[in-house]
Formats: C-alpha cells, sequence, structure tokens
C-alpha cells in the first residue's frame, strides 16, 4: 500500500493556496472586485485612452522639444502676449 | 449669478480638478483614519479573547474594505488631468514629483497587496499574531501612501529645495530633505492623517448611534463607541493643536491665504480673529466698502497671536500686500510684478542667446534671472490686484471647518460621558444627532481643502507659476466634456458606495 504523501507545502504553494482560499470564499468582495475592475477599464481604457492624452508626449517626440515648447509658454509674455485670466 | 461666472479654460480645468479632488477626498480620510481605528478593535480581541469583539472588528473591516474598493485609484484621474489639461506645469514639476509619487505607488501596492490580504483572509488561517500585525500594517501603509501626495501638494504652496533650470524648463530638486521634510509638508501630513481618524471616530459614531436608536447590535455599538469616541478625541484635539500650527506656517509663507480667510483687508496690530461674521461678497481689495455685513466677533489679540505667536504683533491685510507697506515692511504686488517681469524677459533674453549660440550673453541673462527668480511668477500677473484669491469662499470655509473642529471635541466628551454613566442608550437627543456627525466631518474636512486650495488662487506653485500659465493650451469645449463624464462617473461611484454600504450596515455584523 502506497503512504499517503506528507510532506509539508513549500512556501509559494501555501501562500498561492492562501490567496486562492481567500478569494473564493469572498462574497461581498466578488462584488467589489466587479466594480474595481470596470472602473479600472472605464478610467484607463476608456477616459485615459480617448480624452486623456498626455499633451506634450503625443505632441513632441522628444524631452528637448517639449522643454523648447514649455519655455515658448512661460517667455510669451516677454514677446507682448498677455495671459488670459478671466473670460477668454 | 450665473452671468458672474467665469467660463474660461483654465476655471474648467480648475473646476474639473477640484471635482476630482472633492470626490477622490470623500474616500480618502475613511481608509486612513478607520484603519487605526480597527486595529485598535483588533488588539482588543487578541488580548481578550472575547469573540464579540471578533464580530466588531470583522464588521467594520467590511466598511472599509468597501470605502477602500470604491475610492481606489479615483486619485489616478488627478495624474490624467496634469498631463492634458495642466501640461506646462506638469512637465515644470516633473523632477519634484516624479520619485516620491513612484516610491508611493510601490510602497502602497507591495503594503496593501501582502497585508490588505492578510487582514482580510487571515482569520483562522495565519496566527492571531501575524494576523494582528498585517491590520496594523495596513493602517501604517495605508497612512504612509498619503505621504508623498502630501508633501508634494506642500511642495506647491512652500517650493523649497528646488531651482528652475531654464535650459530644461523645469524646477529641478537641489535638495530632498528640504522638499520631504519641510515644516509645511509636516504639518500638512499630521493635519490630513489626525483629521482623518477624527473622521473615521465620527463614522463609527454615526453607524453604532444608528444601531442604539433602534435598539440593534446594542453590545457591539456600544463598545465600537467607546473606543472610537477615546480616539476621536484626542484626535479631535490634536487636529485643533496642528491646525494652529498650520495657520501659523500660511501666516509665514502665505500671508494673502490667512488674509483671505479671515477677511482681513487692512493689516493690523493686535488683530483679532473672526468669531462669527457675514464678509461682504462685492468687497473689492481697491474699493471702501465695508469687509462684513452687519455685525462681526472678534475675538481680540487672537490673530496676531496665531500668525506670529505674539499677541500686539503686526499681520498684513489684503491692500497691504497688494500694495504694499513701506513702515512694516512689505512689498506690494506691483513691485513683485516689476521684478517678476525682469525675471521672465531674462529667460526670454536668455534663450535667444542660447539659439544664436552667445555664450556670454546667455550666461549674463542668467545671472539676471536669477536675481530676480522669487519672483518669476509675479510676472505673468497683469494686475496687483489680481494675487487676491476669491475671500468669501475662503473665508467661509475657513470659518465652517474651525467651526466644527471645536464641535466635535464635545460630541466626543459627550459620548464618552453617557458611556461611562451607562446612561447613553437614553440619551436619543445625543445619538440622533451622533447619526449626522459623519456628514458634519466630512462638510469640515473638504471646506479644509477648500481653505488649502482656494485660498492659494492664483497660484498653482506659490509665487512661482499662476494658474494662467499652468495651463495646457485647449479649448474650454474639451475640459467641459470630461467634467461632466467624471461628474457621471464619481456620481455612480458615490451611489454604489452608498447602496452597498447601506445595505451592509442595514444587515449589520455577522452572528456568532
Amino acid at each position: 500500500m502506497e503512504k499517503p504523501d506528507t510532506k509539508p507545502a513549500g512556501p509559494l504553494s501555501r501562500i498561492y493556496r492562501f490567496y486562492r482560499e481567500g478569494f473564493a470564499q469572498m462574497t461581498l468582495g466578488r462584488t467589489l472586485w466587479k466594480i474595481i475592475f470596470i472602473k479600472l477599464f472605464i478610467m484607463f481604457a476608456v477616459l485615459k485612452y480617448f480624452f486623456f492624452p498626455d499633451f506634450l508626449a503625443t505632441k513632441f517626440p522628444t524631452d528637448r522639444q517639449r522643454a523648447d515648447f514649455v519655455m515658448e509658454q512661460l517667455t510669451r509674455s516677454a514677446q507682448g502676449y498677455t495671459n488670459p485670466v478671466r473670460g477668454e | 449669478m450665473i452671468e458672474n461666472l467665469d467660463l474660461s479654460m483654465v476655471n474648467w480645468a480648475r473646476a474639473q480638478f477640484a471635482l476630482t479632488a472633492m470626490y477622490h477626498w470623500l474616500f480618502v480620510p475613511l481608509t486612513l483614519g478607520i484603519t487605526w481605528i480597527i486595529a485598535f478593535y483588533h488588539t482588543i480581541y487578541v488580548t481578550t479573547g472575547n469573540e464579540e469583539w471578533k464580530r466588531l472588528t470583522k464588521f467594520w473591516m467590511k466598511l472599509f474594505g468597501i470605502n477602500f474598493a470604491i475610492g481606489v485609484a479615483t486619485g489616478i484621474i488627478l495624474e490624467f488631468q496634469f498631463g492634458t489639461n495642466w501640461s506646462n506645469y506638469s512637465w515644470m514639476v516633473g523632477d519634484i514629483f516624479g520619485a516620491p509619487l513612484a516610491i508611493e505607488g510601490i510602497i502602497a501596492f507591495f503594503l496593501e497587496a501582502t497585508f490588505f490580504a492578510v487582514m482580510f483572509f487571515g482569520w483562522n488561517r495565519v496566527s492571531k499574531g501575524f494576523h494582528l500585525f498585517a491590520t496594523w500594517m495596513v493602517a501604517v501603509g495605508s497612512n504612509l501612501s498619503a505621504v508623498w501626495i502630501l508633501v508634494a501638494n506642500a511642495w506647491m504652496q512652500y517650493p523649497v529645495g528646488q531651482a528652475f533650470n531654464p535650459e530644461t524648463a523645469r524646477f529641478e530638486m537641489q535638495n530632498f530633505a528640504e522638499v520631504a521634510f519641510s515644516p509645511y509638508a509636516v504639518n500638512k501630513f499630521v493635519h490630513a492623517t489626525s483629521s482623518s481618524m477624527l473622521m473615521a471616530a465620527l463614522f463609527v459614531l454615526s453607524i453604532s448611534s444608528w444601531y442604539l436608536l433602534r435598539g440593534r447590535h446594542v453590545v457591539m455599538a456600544k463598545r465600537s463607541i467607546v473606543v472610537a469616541a477615546t480616539l476621536g478625541l484626542f484626535a479631535s484635539v490634536f487636529t485643533i493643536f496642528n491646525g494652529d500650527e498650520s495657520a501659523y506656517q500660511i501666516a509665514q509663507v502665505q500671508p494673502m491665504k490667512l488674509a483671505a480667510f479671515e477677511g482681513l483687508y487692512e493689516g493690523r496690530t493686535n488683530a483679532g480673529l473672526v468669531a462669527a461674521g457675514i464678509v461682504n461678497r462685492n468687497k473689492k481689495v481697491y474699493d471702501t466698502q465695508e469687509p462684513f455685513i452687519g455685525f462681526n466677533l472678534h475675538i481680540p489679540g487672537a490673530l496676531s497671536l496665531m500668525a506670529n505667536r505674539s499677541l500686539g504683533s503686526f499681520v498684513p491685510g489684503m491692500k497691504d500686500l497688494v500694495y504694499g507697506n513701506a513702515e512694516h515692511n512689505i512689498l506690494g504686488a506691483a513691485q513683485k510684478m516689476e521684478r517678476g517681469k525682469k525675471a521672465v524677459a531674462s529667460l526670454e533674453a536668455y534663450k535667444t542667446a542660447k539659439k544664436t549660440g552667445d555664450q556670454a550673453a546667455a550666461a549674463a541673462q542668467l545671472v539676471t534671472f536669477n536675481e530676480y527668480k522669487e519672483f518669476l511668477g509675479y510676472g505673468y500677473l497683469q494686475k496687483p490686484e489680481e494675487e487676491v484669491p476669491p475671500v468669501a469662499l475662503t473665508f467661509n470655509a475657513f470659518h465652517v471647518m474651525v467651526g466644527l473642529g471645536a464641535l466635535f471635541p464635545l460630541i466626543f466628551i459627550g459620548y464618552l460621558h453617557f458611556s461611562r454613566k451607562g446612561t447613553l442608550t437614553e440619551k436619543k437627543w445625543l445619538l440622533g444627532f451622533g447619526t449626522i456627525t459623519y456628514i458634519l466631518g466630512m462638510i469640515a474636512s473638504q471646506a479644509g481643502w477648500v481653505v488649502a486650495e482656494v485660498g492659494r488662487q492664483p497660484w498653482s506653485i506659490q509665487g512661482l507659476l499662476p494658474v494662467s500659465v499652468a495651463r495646457t493650451n485647449l479649448t474650454a469645449g474639451t475640459v467641459q466634456t470630461t467634467f461632466f463624464m467624471f461628474l457621471i462617473l464619481f456620481t455612480l461611484l458615490l451611489i454604489a458606495e452608498i447602496s452597498i454600504m447601506a445595505k451592509q450596515i442595514s444587515i449589520g455584523p455577522e452572528e456568532n
């Protein structure tokens, strides 16, 4: 008759089992995870992608060009341009 | 009223940022504060072995989990806005904020992924000692994750440890310790975290009071109240003291903000602190209208004491700061604007000299720039009066915050007093009022951020960069669209939070 395997599980497999059992026993947690994933999807796949491009990163390929552009913005008033503050 | 709204792009971008930050802040203080209270509950369970404390701990953990799940990542949207709406600002501060915020992300991720899971999944799976350790580490980790964002905010109000590099168009960090441990940053962190614990205590009080009024979960509610009210009392008194220290620091580095939240137009010695009053919304810094409508109640000398730690000292008013006051050696905004324009002109000349390869001229312009660089932001103002923030909003927010802040310790004392006498359940008036205290706490907390952020206008970085230059050159319509999208998204999240939370509160703790 074969002996049962009594070798204790290693730390990694115990950690894996800890998380797996924890997630499996969640009740309310499942709803919350769904909300988190839906929220992250809306934020990153919709809002970030379609509505919130990084202005400088999309307009200029190099840091040098980005720095020059920002410097241009900072010195516009010295070239006679006034920054709109109210009621543009 | 609507005709008075300024619907420019920069104001829509500001409104969008405010909307996002305020929604984000609906979730954050509860997360920061309740982790400490849960850690205390858990400690009592482990030391006494009483199962009622375990049940109680698990219940508050569940509510914390809901709040955390709904609120998590809502702050990331602020970072989206930096890149899109505030690209000049984002570029200019990248060197200061990039590393600290990355560190924060990594620390928060590892602490939360590890200890958060042990806290929720660890019942009967890990030793009681390790489980308790994990609960405390969630409290520590959650609060540590707020450090760097508050350091970043403090730096914008008090930009130390940096130098502007015209070559890269960036503020570059010169001294990490000056940035991380500036008194403004330390105090902001202490004030935010202690007021968060206060708010979490009010949260526990509100829900427990509701249970007591309905005669449900009475033992759990009473025990929850005793611990939360004790911690809340300590937190509220501590918050008052570090709030006073915040006001002192504001007086030193942002005197215009202090003058605005006190409605102080004319500077004076032995200045009084406004205890009650209705500020005149129509008054301008240049006119002679009365600053208050009808009566206003001052505590003599208290503002001087708060601002300078000296009863008879002079506190500058908005007029002194805008038009200058030679007697008290205060430079007016007009003089600062002159210097700021020299800083901007030297930047332009430096840029031109660099383009033409004239190194000597570039070096000379850099010397001029360095002479006037602390006034750089003033170079973009068009008139001195622009330095004044919206006075009525700042004043009202400050006095709402302070008034409610003074009320909270009394509430905690009341709860502790009647708990000790064993008559708390008979005090329906207190329990009834107690159910709304969390809302009052939220109002005070949001008002605090209004004081901090509206009060520092027109600056995105104090004295160095006004919001009008920090922004991206987009149309107002672009920002309006995303403003309303956020409004809908966040409102849905808030509805989800309230409905899930209300359902779990209605269900109550698990039965033994």
